[in-house]
């Protein structure tokens, strides 16, 4: 790891200040991903400046058929959750299985969906129920908010406060997991709504996290799992490693997309 | 250089750090408390876990400075003298142990999963050790190890 | 023997435990002496380059840089050696290139060490090492085996232009191939045995430390063999004589083979120390482990199987390619050979067997031995060849083994190979292993499986291993550059407490336990007044070390050679305070006495006059109560065993649940089954680990993709099952303890196990074979294959 200069600012305003004036700064929250990535000395930010100290980033709310999770919350926070438990038990069952639970100690929600890492688990539930990404200057639909590997709609300086999830009628959330890293090799989070159905895949596509209009419009006509029965995706647009090329990933998709309807119910 | 002051297994402790020191260098190099290992850099294998305000973090992965003002146990602070956690005693009654590399974090591991789950199955003991990598014993007697423990615990 | 329960056969509880569970155990890494710098490595990004020049100037004047230092500051010293000689089936000597300390002009693998950067702190020397710049010429990389024999990319070594370390042989190839034209059924089967990373828990560790006022230099490692390092190093490479060189591993994190070898990193801080005149540490991080610490395996091989009609075996012919890496490390060479190529009857009376072996130099890093080695690659070759032919000739895979067993009456038993099997009982472990996973019934679990639509399946192994190595004379006949023997000395106190200085070295095995118990049960004594000493050349006789499935088997009968001495010498000091005849005094639990009547004396008191020797026999024995032993053994031990893996398969998926594994084991006699037990799940769990998820990948331009455990799948708690495990007995016939070892042996026999349940599983469907790692994507891959 490089040196750096490491400032704890107590507000959202001294954060963003302190971005400002920052050479290259970066912004930390959990630490999960980016310590990691700066002890490979794959980044090397001249500051850091440390979430922690903000008390109004903490804490999950409901209200309004909205569930409110503060961009430090952490995934253990979410994962065991009442509230959250209650609303959408789908999104607390995906934050406890992020990573292992020392890392759910300290991992955060702001942290994961400002990364956008393709093979990361909160994008898909962010896509998957058309969350909205709340940030200290505006609001972002997740439609709108990933926009490819490691990128995101957020402005430089940008610093993400919260993200809204409207409570769904039934979701579900099966990850098949890269079996070395544990991080989603396959993800898929399945979604029933008023306004329809959504799919979110994540850890298989080569752009990062992605729906499926062809499976949602299945679904939408009827959310059984024989809906979606024949439905191959692409190719084309996959990921391949050496866990899993992009022909066994498809068609991983459509597997854990039919388990994640039969989880849903 | 940041000061940290933290209370490391009941003592307080402060010192001026290079920024980018990692909680677990500042544990072992600083303060000489060698227990805690690291044996990855990506934080899989959990040689690192301590406890950061009683509940379990990969030290290697977080800043010293991410610990100013908490409360961190490390696995000397676990147990007083020559007395045992009883975690530490169902390590030893059922060879939970071989080399002893990976022995600190997967029995700080396995207190956090017993804290949280205090009669776990087996299922439950194997995923919540997903965090924890050992190379010699093969889980087996590390999963009857926290069943034991975890009975301790729960005196 | 002694019936105290900490004697031979109790399930004593480890005494080298407490230290480890209350953060105080002592390991290379957690030494810091006084002034002591840090070294980082500047390691080669490119597989195979040449090296232009290298730039240390904008290092050096860092921050807390103490001295950068490049392959010029080692041209004194040799190169790192190879401990083992393999012949050319010409005779001809194999390909031997030098191993240097540092690359010299040209880089060999991706890691490979080009500087040293040394500083007063860690972080001050990773950010110096940035700043060497190296100017690299890149060259073809060679990493495809067969690539590298049949159309060179480039050459790895100038003296290997083909990249043929060597071609070697065992066996009459003309006699084999006519038991082939004459057989009923021939089975062929080709295979990879996928390359591993050994990945003991605890990274590669080393410090150097140099005293000026005398010359003597220390060298702290984490090693299997501190002798070992310290006959390589100070003879072969830096010159150093044994009395100015002290090795001391102390509590070491896990080996299986990787930390036998003598690293160049050893070498390094060694050197450096002097250098600067201030102890040098080097860490590993866990990449560079990877990319610098010996991977395993790496067979690609062709077997095939000649039976007739009731399914005897015929013969066996086999051609191995064998990957060497870019060097040869300690004991590269003997794996494929004296230690794969010897195994290749198994539990069988295969009469013909001949095996061509040829060893491969790429860019890759070393590969050595990794628990098992070169044993677990005849055993997979073996027992998945039979098994093939077992379905192929619809007989049940246990039937078709029974028939070729070799019977308990046959031995000793010589096999075409050239070892001789001393005892055995290869029913026994069969018959044990099917009641105990209930093999008859797997039918009706087949079925219930079904019905949730998974495919589930069962299969078996009967390995065999050579272990105790080694007969120093044979070992030496084969091309070995050392003896393996071990050496013990019995140290009894004044007060009677006694110390055990060994030549093995425990790093992980409970040494610290179970050679107290046999010294407990021999001497009679209790444990508590029993230590073992180990790791320290300072402290301990010339010994040779832990691997090998060894410890007990060699180092064990040492110990026992030596009480045998003490027990003597004591009886003669006993008959004198009896004043009896020293014929006459027999030693029992911990007392002399005089057969035939009442008067005894204890072990203490006979240790307290022998170093106060005021009524003593001085003029026929020197006082004091101290022996060392030397043991060579006889023979090869044979563990053997035969394991039994159940497996169901997601065929939407390819993931494969590794539903019970049971292993029945004949180790021969056992000293504490609590140890033993674990040194089988630990076997398994790496068996296991092999056979579905580990591989070691290179990509075409020898990068290693999988250089951390992002990528590199380690086996984790929830990946495995428990284990059941049973133990049948025949006493080894030529150790004083009847003892044969037990390190290596879940390593060995679960891999077959394994891929034969997948088989069996996936067999309604038309699949062969499933090679390992039987990831999810291979065996989805197999299914869909056999579909269309």
């Amino acid at each position: 790891m490089q040196s750096f200069n490491y400032a704890k600012p107590a507000s959202l305003a001294d954060a963003a200040a302190a971005l400002a004036k920052a050479e290259d700064g970066t912004l930390l929250a959990g630490g999960q991903t980016l310590l990691p990535t700066m002890k490979a000395r794959l980044a090397a930010p001249s500051d850091l400046v440390d979430l922690a100290g903000i008390a109004e980033l903490k804490g999950i709310s409901v209200s309004g058929g909205t569930v409110t999770i503060g961009a430090m919350t952490r995934h253990a926070d979410v994962a065991g959750s009442a509230e959250v438990k209650g609303a959408i038990p789908a999104l607390a069952a995906l934050a406890g299985g992020i990573g292992d639970q020392a890392v759910r100690n300290r991992g955060t929600i702001g942290g994961s969906v400002a990364n956008n890492d393709p093979a990361a688990d909160y994008p898909a539930a962010v896509l998957g129920l058309g969350a909205t990404v709340r940030t200290n200057s505006r609001s972002i639909a997740a439609d709108d908010f990933f926009t490819g590997l490691f990128d995101t709609a957020l402005n430089a300086g940008e610093i993400v406060t919260a993200v809204s999830f409207p409570v769904p009628q039934k979701a579900a959330y099966v990850k098949f997991p890269n079996p070395a890293s544990r991080y989603a090799m396959v993800g898929v989070f399945v979604a029933k709504t008023a306004s329809g159905v959504r799919v979110a895949v994540t850890g298989a596509g080569n752009g990062g996290v992605f729906r499926v209009p062809a499976y949602e419009a299945a679904l939408a006509a009827n959310f059984s799992p024989s809906a979606i029965a024949d439905g191959v995706i692409s190719a084309a647009d996959m990921n391949s490693d050496l866990h899993a090329d992009a022909e066994y990933r498809a068609h991983l998709v459509a597997v854990m997309a039919r388990r994640a309807v039969a989880a849903a119910g | 250089m940041p000061t940290v002051s933290m209370t490391v297994n009941g003592q307080t402790v402060s010192a001026e750090v290079d920024g980018r020191t990692l909680l677990v260098e500042f544990i072992r190099e600083h303060l000489a408390l060698t227990g805690t290992h690291v044996g990855c850099d990506t934080s899989q294998c959990g040689a690192c876990v301590v406890h950061v305000n009683g509940e379990a973090a990969k030290s290697c992965t977080m800043l010293a400075v991410q610990a100013n003002g908490a409360s961190v146990t490390t696995i000397e602070g676990l147990s007083e003298g020559d007395d045992l956690h009883p975690m530490q005693a169902a390590f030893k009654d059922n060879h939970g142990l071989q080399c002893g590399f990976c022995t600190p974090g997967m029995i700080m591991s396995a207190v956090d999963l017993a804290k949280r789950n205090p009669n776990p199955t087996e299922a439950e003991i194997r995923k919540g050790l997903e965090g924890n990598i050992c190379r010699c014993t093969g889980y087996h007697n590390i999963v009857k190890a926290v069943a034991q423990g975890a009975a301790g615990m729960r005196g | 023997m002694n019936d105290s329960v900490a004697g031979i056969g109790a399930r004593v509880l480890r005494r080298e435990d407490f230290r480890f569970i209350k953060g105080r155990g002592k390991y290379v890494d957690d030494m810091v002496l006084p002034r002591q710098t840090y070294a980082v490595i500047v390691r080669s990004p490119h597989a195979h380059a040449t090296v232009n020049s290298i730039d240390s100037s904008a290092a050096a004047a860092m921050p807390g840089v103490v001295r950068v230092l490049t392959s010029k500051d080692f041209e004194a010293f040799g190169g790192l050696p190879c401990g083992w000689l393999v012949n050319n089936q010409n005779g001809d000597p194999m390909v031997e290139p030098k191993h240097p300390i540092l690359a010299e002009g040209k880089v060999r693998h991706v890691g490979d060490p080009v500087a040293v950067v040394i500083a007063n702190t860690k972080a001050q020397a990773r950010d110096a090492a940035d700043a060497v710049v190296v100017d690299y010429s890149e060259l073809p990389a060679v990493v495809n085996m067969r690539q590298a024999l049949s159309n060179p990319p480039a050459a790895v070594h100038d003296e290997a232009p083909g990249n043929l370390c060597y071609d070697w042989a065992l066996g009459d190839k003309e006699t084999v191939d006519a038991a082939f034209a004459g057989a009923a059924h021939v089975t062929r089967l080709e295979f990879t045995n996928n390359r591993l990373s050994p990945n003991a828990m605890e990274p590669r560790c080393a410090i150097g430390d140099y005293d000026r006022s005398n010359g003597d230099h220390t060298l702290y490692t984490t090693s299997q063999n501190p002798h070992v390092i310290r006959l390589l190093m100070g003879a072969f490479v830096l010159s150093i004589p044994e009395h100015k060189l002290r090795v001391y591993a102390p509590d070491v994190g896990g080996g299986f083979g990787s930390k036998i070898y003598h690293y160049a990193e050893e070498a390094i801080v060694t050197v450096a120390a002097k250098v600067i005149g201030r102890p040098v540490k080097w860490t590993s991080d866990r990449t560079e482990a990877f990319l610098s610490d010996a991977h395993g395996r790496d067979h690609v091989t062709t077997a095939e199987l000649a039976l007739d009609a009731d399914g005897k075996f015929l013969g066996l012919r086999c051609d191995t390619l064998a990957n060497m890496g870019a060097y040869l490390s300690t004991f590269a060479p003997c794996v494929p050979t004296y230690l794969h190529a010897t195994l290749l009857a198994g539990q069988y009376k295969t009469p013909l067997i001949y095996c061509n072996v040829k060893a491969v130099f790429t860019n890759t890093v070393p590969v050595d031995a990794y628990r098992g080695a070169g044993r677990p690659e005849a055993t997979y070759l073996l027992e998945r060849v039979i098994d093939k032919a077992a379905r192929e000739m619809k007989i049940d895979p246990a039937e078709i083994r029974r028939r070729n067993f070799i019977q308990p009456d046959e031995f000793p038993y010589q096999t075409p190979v050239a070892l001789v099997y001393d005892t055995g009982n290869y029913e026994a472990t069969l018959s044990a292993a099917l009641a105990a996973s209930d093999y008859a019934g797997i039918a009706a679990r087949k079925a219930e499986a079904k019905s949730r639509g998974k495919l589930r399946g069962i299969g078996l192994s009967c390995y065999i291993e050579a272990c105790g190595i080694a007969p120093s004379a044979v070992v030496g006949s084969l091309g070995a550059r050392a003896g393996l023997y071990e050496a013990a000395t019995i140290r009894v106190n004044p007060t009677g407490s006694i110390s055990v200085l060994t030549g093995s070295h425990s790093h992980g095995q409970g040494h610290e336990t179970t050679f107290a118990q046999v010294v407990a049960d021999q001497l009679g004594q209790p444990i508590e007044n029993i230590d073992i000493v180990h790791g320290d050349t300072a402290r301990i006789p010339f010994g040779m070390g832990t691997y090998g499935s060894r410890s007990i088997a060699v180092g064990g009968a040492a110990i026992v050679k030596a009480v045998d001495k003490i027990i003597a010498k004591g009886k003669k000091i006993a008959a004198h305070l009896m004043e009896a005849s020293a014929d006459d005094v027999v030693f029992e639990n911990g007392q002399f006495k005089v057969a035939g009547t009442d008067k005894q004396i204890d072990f203490g008191s006979v240790a307290l006059t022998a170093y106060v020797p005021h009524n003593f026999p001085l003029e026929e024995l020197e006082p004091g109560l101290e022996e060392t032993a030397f043991y060579d053994p006889a023979n090869f031990t044979f563990p053997a065993g035969s394991y039994v893996c159940e497996v169901e398969v997601d065929p939407e998926t390819g993931v494969v649940e590794v539903c019970s594994m049971h292993a029945s084991d004949d180790f021969g006699n056992i000293i504490n089954p609590m140890i033993v037990e674990g040194q089988v799940h630990g076997g398994l769990v790496q068996g296991i680990g092999q056979a579905l998820l580990e591989q070691a990948v290179y990509d075409d331009n020898g990068q290693l993709l999988t250089a951390s455990y992002n990528d590199y799948t380690m086996p984790r708690a929830d990946d495995m099952p428990s284990f059941t495990v049973d133990h049948q007995i025949t006493a080894c016939t030529h150790n004083p303890l009847g003892v044969k070892g037990c390190g290596e042996a879940g390593a060995i026999g679960s891999p077959p196990a394994v891929i034969n349940a997948i088989v069996d599983a996936l067999s309604e469907l038309g699949v062969e074979h499933v090679e390992m790692p039987a990831t999810p994507r291979k065996v989805w891959r197999a299914i869909q294959a056999a579909k269309k």
